[in-house]
């Protein structure tokens, strides 16, 4: 499987709780991706000349891992579960039937979700007659006012299993744009770094990058007037609490 | 006389206002930010609650976001996906 995000792995760490850890940690995480990453790609390597060469069973553990990733690749385009998952089918027959042409100048998964995502936004075109996107225009980061909240440095591990809050974080990535939904999917939900993001979204890595500020502080805009402590039990209190009043117009 | 590249470390020596934080928390999150700018916004973060609580939001709901049950898939979706291949392996004899 492929390894999960930074802050996903620092969850399964923690005891219950996230906490700013500032970004020292990711360097010795990032190495032991990558050796993770080359050992993968071998192996994929060896199994995709193997199913060449005739094995053809062995495809279901080829795109085994991806599964997941094949469904929210197409999700994050088409917003919808059943042609989110018939796209995927499409995507994983074509990448089977294509797999000759697969030249492992990028690694097999980054090749996957760039043909799901151009499968989905395939199917986007022919059901509302426009283009989904356009990839040449210069999107400005711009200015961005975030939410004010009070403390957030720790989350219950429990509140993921609250419904309302998993609903929550599904209608704010549903207000996304459709570009920033792919960048954010791909990079923070399947985890792929941002050159791959770039690979299988056909967008520059500085195009990602805009798209990825702009989704992630959207997300913190759209989530944290939801989302504050007092969902948790807590209220802000003293200064945070003022600023809050302040968010609110008062 | 500095460039703009010393004008630059000279403002990061200095302080960082809130905008500017706002700006590099995606790069910083990714610890994609130059040594003297992440210095920098983690002083800033030490002494401002609001820039604290937005950086912790934004990742702290990064997290929750790539959380599995978060976006799951439809119930026996492997399976489907699976079948389907066969059907297609199995139609295509040794083409593949």
């Amino acid at each position: 499987m492929k390894p999960a995000p930074d802050h996903q792995r620092e969850q399964a760490a923690g005891p219950g709780a996230v906490r700013r850890e500032g970004t020292a940690a990711l360097g010795s995480t990032a190495v032991s991706s990558t050796l993770a990453g080359n050992d993968d790609r071998e192996r994929e390597a060896v199994l995709i000349g193997r199913i060449l060469a005739g094995e053809r069973e062995l495809f279901h553990d080829l795109i085994r891992p991806y599964e997941r990733g094949l469904y929210l690749a197409a999700y994050s385009v088409l917003l919808n579960q059943a042609d989110a998952e018939d796209v995927s089918q499409e995507a994983a027959l074509k990448a089977y039937k294509g797999l000759k042409s697969f030249r492992g100048s990028s690694r097999f998964s980054t090749w996957l979700m760039a043909i799901t995502l151009n499968e989905a936004r395939s199917r986007w075109r022919k059901k509302n007659g426009e283009p989904l996107d356009c990839l040449t225009v210069d999107e400005d980061a711009g200015d961005y006012t975030p939410s004010v909240l009070a403390d957030w440095r720790y989350i219950p591990s429990q509140a993921l299993e609250r419904k309302e809050l998993r609903q929550a974080l599904r209608e704010a990535m549903a207000r996304l744009s459709p570009e920033q939904r792919e960048v954010l999917i791909l990079r923070d939900v399947r985890g792929m770094n941002v050159s791959e993001t770039a690979a299988a979204t056909g967008a520059s890595e500085g195009l990602v990058r805009v798209r990825l500020f702009r989704a992630r502080l959207s997300m913190q805009k759209l989530l944290a007037p939801k989302l504050g402590p007092m969902q948790f039990g807590k209220k802000p209190r003293g200064f945070m609490a003022w600023l809050a009043r302040k968010a609110g117009g008062e | 006389m500095a460039g703009p590249e010393g004008w630059w470390r000279m403002t990061l020596r200095m302080r960082l206002d809130c905008k500017h934080v706002w700006a590099q928390v995606s790069e910083y999150i990714d610890g994609a930010v130059s040594g003297e700018m992440k210095e920098a916004i983690e002083r800033h973060l030490a002494n401002c609650r609001h820039c604290s609580a937005v950086y912790d939001s934004t990742r702290n709901i990064l997290v929750l976001a790539g959380d599995e049950r978060t976006f799951e898939v439809p119930v026996g979706f492997g399976e489907r996906l699976h079948e389907r291949l066969q059907a297609c392996i199995d139609s295509r004899g040794s083409d593949a």
